[in-house]
């Protein structure tokens, strides 16, 4: 059974978690034109590589970052959101 | 028959006859080069020089031909989509699959089976009905059916799932179909390669030349070739190929997973799905169960397989056939399927001049293979996005025009 580690409830079966999509900066909708809002909204890199991404702990509903490889699914590093590692 | 197998295993030469040739190296410049030799970078391959008289193409392929998606698919075939678009698009291929072993002279055992799709909630019901009424507007075999046909089609079932998904109704499209995936593969190779078409395979696309926004070349593990026109057809390993001439897209992947059942006699002929439950399966000619149910839930490029997934996809199939719990499981796989936020593909011509795209196939691109070659073939010829293509393009999104298929495609490929 593949495990993530939770950054507040240790490791646990990567089952209880949800996947919540690559950690990206938003921009200001009201400043930008529509292709950029729609460049942000859809698109992408999505080669493999080491990601920073959005997970969550279903059980507690803690929301956390995760770095991972999408290649290999190492998961390298889990932190709260403004910690650093 | 033993003997002619003995003298075959024995001897030095291999007299039976290949599907297609191996050519021993690339030349420096080909009229157009297809990456990827799944069934539509071959399909496409094929419907160029038999309809274009373009013959001077080298098709790509990093491992052997059939070994992406297309030998790793749970075959269905179907049209009884919700968009306008989808629905079009789909009916046709599925009109080119009927003749397809004929052109091919080769038997893709396209076995005509009727596909329920099971609604177990009233809103999954009225998604079906609007469903039915799209398909039937564009001519399509497709209905509303009571429980009762359900219990006829598939007398196995559990009506009630378990108690707590009993079945209220089904959609129901008589010209579903299974096929042969690896046979698709062969066809339109051998086809391809028999109109001069050159397949090389173990030869692995590593960059793509551009100047000024116009296709050039191609580097790849086999030295540099010349070309103006590249078609990109490598479903799971289209971001890595959008990276290399630096274009952005919404396609993510995900794993998706199979399995297949030890075989046993005939007892289920319809494909049935069901939604709620995750489950598609079929019975292959040789009795197996072929089974398959949602994507995995995150993003990932390999085709590792999961446990978990083992035990929810049987764990599922018990409910809806409660008598198959002493049935193995033999084998499990998975393919990288190229998703997009639409569940629709991404096709046609980009913002490269000569570099076009056939991607966004994610978990039900096998029943496009043949409509997929087509529109393609036309697309590069004529440099010219085909009617059937056009609300297909990667530019859909930045004009916010997306097509809306996850009702009919999320689950049941
Ligand atoms: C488990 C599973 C079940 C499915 N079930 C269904 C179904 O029931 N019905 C349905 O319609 N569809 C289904 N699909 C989807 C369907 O399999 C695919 O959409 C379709 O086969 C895609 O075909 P393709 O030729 O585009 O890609 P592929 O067959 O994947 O071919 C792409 C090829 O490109 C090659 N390639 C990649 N990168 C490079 C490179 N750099 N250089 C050279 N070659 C490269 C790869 O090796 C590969 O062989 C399923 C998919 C999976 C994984």
């Amino acid at each position: 059974m593949k495990l993530m580690t939770c950054p507040i409830n240790g490791s646990r079966p990567i089952s209880e978690f949800f996947y919540g999509g690559e950690l990206r900066s938003m921009p200001d909708p009201n400043m930008v034109t529509d292709e950029v809002w729609a460049d942000y909204v859809f698109h992408r890199n999505n080669a493999p590589g080491i990601k920073c991404e959005w997970w969550c702990h279903i059980p507690s509903n803690s929301w956390f970052i995760a770095e991972r490889n999408t290649l290999t699914d190492e998961i390298i590093h889990t932190y709260l959101w403004g910690e650093v590692v | 028959m033993p003997f002619r197998l003995l003298k075959f295993a024995l001897s030095k030469e291999h007299p039976e006859p290949r599907m297609f040739r191996q050519p021993d190296r690339l030349k420096s410049n080909y009229d157009a080069v297809i990456i990827g030799g799944g069934g539509h970078g071959l399909a496409a391959a094929y419907y160029l020089a038999r309809d274009y008289d373009i013959k001077n193409i080298a098709v790509l392929e990093r491992g052997y031909i059939g070994g992406g998606n297309t030998g790793r698919n749970t075959t269905i075939i179907r049209s009884n989509y919700l968009t306008p678009e989808g629905v079009k698009f789909y009916d046709e291929s599925v009109r080119l699959w009927q003749d397809l072993s004929q052109d091919f002279d080769l038997n893709l055992f396209y076995s005509n089976r009727g596909h329920f799709t099971l609604a177990h909630t009233d809103s999954s019901l009225r998604t079906m009905r609007w469903r039915a009424e799209v398909n039937k507007h564009f001519g399509i075999d497709s209905e509303l059916v009571d429980p009762s046909e359900v219990q006829k089609a598939c007398p196995m079932i559990d009506m009630t799932c378990g108690g707590h998904a009993p079945i209220l109704g089904a959609l129901y499209h008589a010209p579903g179909s299974i096929a042969r995936h690896d046979a698709v593969a062969w066809g339109y190779g051998r086809g391809a390669d028999l109109r001069g078409v050159e397949i090389h395979q173990q030869t692995e696309v590593l960059g793509i030349q551009i100047e000024s926004d116009r296709v050039t070349g191609i580097e790849t593990s086999h030295g540099t070739i010349s070309t103006p026109r590249v078609l990109c057809a490598v479903a799971g390993f289209t971001p890595r190929i959008l990276d290399m001439v630096g274009l952005r897209s919404p396609i993510q992947i995900h794993p998706l997973q199979a399995m297949v059942s030890e075989p046993m006699k005939p007892w289920l002929d319809p494909i049935i799905v069901s939604g709620s439950l995750h489950v598609y399966v079929s019975q292959t000619a040789r009795g197996e169960l072929v089974m398959g149910a949602s994507l995995d839930p995150y993003e990932l490029h390999s085709t590792r397989s999961t446990l978990d997934f083992a035990e929810g996809l049987a764990a599922h199939m018990l409910e809806l056939f409660p008598f198959l719990s002493h049935v193995k499981v033999v084998r499990q796989w998975a393919g990288m399927a190229d998703m997009t936020p639409d569940f629709a593909p991404i096709m046609g011509k980009t913002a490269i001049e000569g570099f076009y795209l056939d991607a966004g196939w994610g978990t039900w691109g096998f029943k496009a293979t043949p409509v997929c070659g087509k529109t393609m073939a036309y697309t590069v010829a004529n440099d010219r996005n085909h009617d059937l293509i056009q609300d297909f393009s990667l530019s859909r999104f930045e004009r916010y025009e997306l097509v809306g298929e996850k009702g009919a495609a999320s689950v049941g490929h």
